[in-house]
């Protein structure tokens, strides 16, 4: 667990550290160091430079604005998990936060080292396609935003170009009538999700207006299911069961404690079971 | 004075531990420290065709890279010795680095030392090692048959050893006139035993003495000592000196002696430095021996009234790749000889065939080969249950050795020398209310939802292996009694030095708690030191739940050669005759005379300035005893485990376990409780998560803590514990062991409880661990 010889650079700002990247060829980004140091001690990561962005208060915080609530890049997922901001317009994403990891994970690691790793069975990604959120790069040429549906490309793969920086998210403020849940199937081991059902649904007057659904660790990116035939219904259970089975994953993911066509009929379970969760609580 | 014996005064081992002032091997540091890299084989079976050095010692502080050339030259003999032989075993060479082939992945090859561990690291990459791989084979039964790569070509078949205990025929007969008989093929799970701690050595030669010190993480320094000096290095016993400092658990791992703690000795007496080594936890997970890994087909024969009258078992036990210290007898006589459980069997028969694998080796790993026995027992009394319709409680009633009937003389070799197993279970019934359960579980299997289950595990084990000559017969290569040398002070505080090595089981506060008791005098006056052999005179170490046993009964051995002594000098001092005092509450008295009496501190400061002494005693008041126990002690007890099972997700959910258990008296009941709380966290473990799995290639998957599931706290529950007292017949304190007590009963128990829940299914058996997705697929097959 000792990882090769790197050199370490701390950015003061989010323009140095696009910088030092610039400089450093294969140089990685750290930020709460939860995801690469451990690659880094296992040696399947050698960067010849760690560049610590950590300290850059600039990507920190949550606020709301607009009907959007923005993410910096630094938020730890303890802050994400307690944040009232969240809890009043985004709940299923503090939710989701929470399942990370144990405390000590969720007071260092950060959103986004956790999205820009990309693992498949994380909590977070999941509900930013759920909600449609939107991921905030720059480079020395710019800023872009690229939407989470489109961001997590395969497995521990991103939309991240290598003279990028991932900045902020911004995710869309659930309107009123809009319940939301997350339900995890944890690993025994790792405690990531074997398989992370992220819903909402919107009910005004006892009918569905709108329906979601996306579950993480199925697929090697998070697989979104089409549930529109939730809509209109009075989102009995019979209809939630009949939309979550529509969950379908080409080659799922399996390891030795869930095979693939496991983790698709717990995708559809816990699929049903977070719709449900979710109507309870429109 | 208050007795201590028996009260949960709280551990003195802890303010330091928990603060993080502990001393663990790798918080050492030498003057002049280098530090070892062990490069290890990537592969489970090759040829090595060449090792080349020439680029790991190019790197600028790089001090010497050794492969197996050096062992040869170094002349020394080189070799991981086995520590108990069967009849006919077969012992391959396990060398302390590979020469010409390597038999599983995480097998030593080479090792770099440096001038710190990350350049260490980096030069163990660099050393290149040409390997043709071969086929290899790790799964137990595969290794069984035709055609399956040798590990060993000395060992035909990959059988390390044939070995049977029992009466085949009149087994035979009893399944001949059975009146119900139950089966199962049943696997015993791979287990990795995971100490907190990784296994670490910090060796220090000095060539102007010729002196090492090793200090490492052992549960048995002097076994340590003799088994590298002696096999390995070379080198006088009396030059080395092995120290074991704070352990971080062991769980049976750190009784073994290992290639890697020699690998770094030797390291140093080449360089003339102090070497330090402290595994990865990956290193840890390929190289610590593992637990179980039992193939079993076994069947249990009763009669129309539900009466045992036979039982078969036949066992594939693997070894892994080397035959590890203790591994023979793990699965012959600490399984075997238990096939009898709580009950009066009159027919047993147990058949093992040991198996070489190319795997890490497999040796003892808490409960060593009586989890094993367990499972297989109160797997077929569940099976039993359902059979003859008595159910689970009343099918064990049935069959229980009466109370009466102690000593109980098995079929299996153990004489039981007490026992009272009703109690225990009635306890448990009335802790777990099990009518209301049995309704509630009626109730639920109407209506679609989650199913409950309730399991139990009624277990005996065998602690304190005993006695020497008896072990030494069955082919142990090793005493197993304990010693201990108390001394008191001139001020009448108290030092004792035991033979048995604490890593974390708490003896410094026990052992206290018994000098204390037996002396009248306050714990805080007892220093109790273990762990360094050139502080304490030869001992056997901490393993197989024997420290309070025998452990415990070699220091009350000692104060009571203390007491009579102090005896002697107070009768002189008081002008009385020795027969005429005795000892209570710190003081010596004449009896009937309340006011002649001297205190221990008067007696002992006599005994040292031995200026008013007799003419025919020695100065002094210590006393040093080897205490050699007459039998094994015999803790048994009830285990009820209650689960939920999803059978829309196959996922188990734990809601109650209730352990009653008989450990005879109890030195300090919180420490008990927490031996049983650790034991039935890594048992529950075993049943519901553990699994070390290799693919077919014979490379570890499961080996690493993302995919090996330890038991999390989260993951449990709280336990309810009670206990019934039968005290040990045989030793001084009528203590028996409960270290390994938990994780012997608790598998049986939890599969037995998913088992019964799934009852409606028509399962009847699922291998642990018992993963959602396996039950989900018993469920839907």
């Amino acid at each position: 667990m000792y990882p090769a010889q790197f050199d370490y650079r701390r950015a003061g700002s989010v323009d140095e550290a696009l910088g030092l990247l610039q400089e450093h060829e294969d140089a990685k980004l750290m930020a709460g160091g939860h995801s690469l140091i451990p690659m880094m001690k296992l040696r399947l990561a050698q960067p010849p430079v760690v560049i610590d962005i950590g300290r850059l208060d600039e990507l920190k915080g949550i606020s709301e604005a607009g009907g959007s609530v923005r993410v910096g890049s630094l938020t730890t997922h303890a802050d994400i998990a307690a944040s009232d901001v969240l809890a009043a317009h985004c709940p299923v994403f503090a939710e989701a936060a929470g399942h990370i990891g144990d405390a000590q994970v969720r007071n260092r690691g950060t959103i986004g080292g956790n999205i820009a790793h990309a693992d498949p069975g994380s909590d977070i990604p999941p509900v930013l396609v759920l909600l449609g959120a939107s991921v905030h790069l720059q480079s020395p040429s710019g800023t872009r935003s690229v939407a989470a549906g489109d961001f997590f490309q395969d497995l521990l793969m991103t939309d991240v170009g290598e003279d990028e920086i991932l900045t902020h998210v911004d995710v869309p403020a659930l309107g009123s009538g809009t319940g939301s849940a997350y339900l995890k199937f944890e690993h025994p081991a790792s405690g990531y999700a074997v398989v992370g059902a992220a819903a909402a649904v919107t009910v005004q007057d006892g009918r569905c207006t709108a329906a979601g659904l996306v579950v993480g660790g199925v697929g090697a990116v998070p697989t979104t299911v089409d549930v529109s035939s939730l809509v209109g219904t009075d989102l009995s259970d019979d209809a939630i069961a009949a939309a979550a089975s529509g969950l379908d994953a080409e080659d799922p993911i399996g390891d030795i404690f869930a095979s693939g066509d496991y983790r698709v009929h717990v995708g559809k379970v816990y699929g049903k079971r977070a719709l449900a969760a979710a109507r309870d609580r429109a | 004075m208050a007795r201590v014996l028996g009260t949960s005064i709280k551990r003195r081992e802890d303010p330091a531990l928990i603060t993080g002032r502990g001393k663990y091997t790798d918080d050492l540091q030498a003057a002049g420290m280098a530090h070892a890299a062990i490069v290890r084989s990537p592969y489970a079976h090759a040829r090595i065709r060449g090792i080349d050095t020439s680029a790991a010692e190019a790197l600028p502080g790089v001090l010497a890279v050794l492969t197996a050339r050096d062992v040869a030259a170094a002349g020394i003999p080189g070799v991981v010795p086995v520590g108990w032989l069967l009849p006919d075993l077969k012992t391959p060479a396990h060398p302390m680095i590979a020469a010409d082939t390597v038999r599983h992945v995480g097998d030593a090859v080479a090792v770099v030392v440096a001038e710190d561990r990350y350049l260490a690291r980096d030069a163990a990459e660099r050393v290149a090692v040409d390997y043709e791989p071969l086929d290899a084979v790790a799964d137990v039964v595969a290794a069984l048959e035709d055609g399956a790569p040798a590990v060993h070509e000395d060992a035909p078949g990959n059988v390390a050893f044939d070995w049977e205990i029992g009466d085949r025929e009149s087994v035979d007969a009893a399944f001949a006139s059975a009146a119900h008989t139950v089966e199962l093929d049943l696997r015993n799970n791979r287990l990795i035993p995971h100490a907190i701690e990784p296994r670490a050595v910090l060796a220090s030669y000095d060539s102007s003495t010729g002196e090492m010190t090793i200090h490492m993480t052992s549960q048995n320094p002097h076994v340590h000592r003799l088994l590298m000096t002696l096999a390995s290095l070379g080198m006088p016993e009396h030059k080395v000196r092995i120290v074991a400092p704070e352990v971080g658990g062991g769980f049976g791992s750190k009784i073994h002696h290992y290639a890697d703690e020699a690998i770094v000795g030797l390291c140093s007496m080449k360089l003339d430095r102090p070497v330090k080594w402290t595994a990865t936890r990956t290193e840890t997970n390929l190289t610590d021996a593992h637990g179980r890994d039992h193939s079993t087909h076994c069947e249990l024969a009763l009669d129309a009234d539900g009466r045992i009258t036979g039982l078969r078992v036949d066992t594939a036990a693997a070894m892994g790749a080397y035959l590890s210290t203790f591994a023979p007898a793990v699965p012959t006589y600490l399984y075997g000889t238990l096939m009898s459980g709580q009950y009066d069997i009159p027919a047993i028969h147990c058949h093992v065939t040991g198996v070489f694998t190319h795997t890490a080796p497999v040796d003892a790993y808490r409960g060593a080969g009586r989890p094993e026995a367990t499972y297989v027992v109160e797997r077929l009394m569940h099976l039993a249950g359902e059979a003859t319709g008595l159910g689970p409680v009343e099918v064990r009633r049935r069959n229980f050795v009466p109370p009466d009937a102690f000593p109980y003389q098995t079929q299996v070799a153990l004489a039981y020398d007490s026992g009272n197993y009703g109690p225990a279970m009635d306890r448990a019934l009335e802790m777990i209310g099990y009518d209301d359960l049995k309704t509630e579980q009626a109730s639920r299997r109407g209506n679609g939802g989650k199913l409950i289950g309730i399991g139990f595990s009624s277990y005996i084990e065998a602690c304190g292996l005993a006695p020497s000559a008896v072990v030494g017969s069955l082919g142990a290569q090793a005493g197993q009694w304990e010693s201990a040398d108390v001394r008191v002070h001139p001020t009448a505080s108290v030092t004792v030095y035991t033979g048995s090595s604490s890593h974390g089981q708490g003896h410094e506060t026990t052992f206290s708690q018994i000098v204390a008791d037996k002396l009248g005098i306050d714990p805080e006056a007892v220093e109790v030191i273990h762990g360094d052999t050139d502080l304490v005179q030869f001992g056997m170490g901490t393993y197989g739940s024997r420290s309070a046993a025998v452990g415990g009964s070699a220091i009350v051995k000692s104060v009571e050669k203390i007491i009579e002594k102090g005896k002697k000098i107070a009768a002189h001092l008081l002008e009385a005759s020795a027969e005429d005092l005795e000892y209570e509450d710190g003081s010596f008295r004449v009896a009937g005379s309340p006011d002649r009496a001297l205190a221990l501190g008067d007696v002992a400061l006599q005994a040292y300035l031995a200026h008013n002494y007799p003419d025919d005693l020695e100065p002094g008041l210590s006393a040093t005893s080897f205490y050699d126990p007459a039998n094994f002690t015999y803790p048994f007890g009830t285990h009820v485990c209650v689960v939920e099972v999803d059978t829309e997700t196959g996922s188990i959910e734990l809601l109650r376990y209730a352990a009653v258990d008989d450990v005879g008296n109890v030195i300090n009941p919180m420490i008990v409780d927490g031996q049983l709380h650790g034991g039935l966290a890594q048992g529950i473990g075993q049943a519901l998560w553990e699994n070390a799995v290799y693919d077919d290639s014979g490379q570890l998957v499961s080996g690493s803590l993302m995919d090996y599931a330890v038991p999390k706290i989260h993951n449990l529950i709280p336990f309810e514990l009670d206990r019934t007292t039968t005290p040990c017949p045989h030793n001084p304190l009528g203590v028996k062991g409960v270290g390994e007590a938990g994780a012997i009963a608790s598998p049986a128990a939890v599969v037995n409880a998913v088992v019964d829940a799934l009852a409606p299914f028509g399962i009847s058996h699922i291998d642990m661990p018992l993963t959602p997705e396996k039950v989900w697929r018993a469920v839907n097959s």
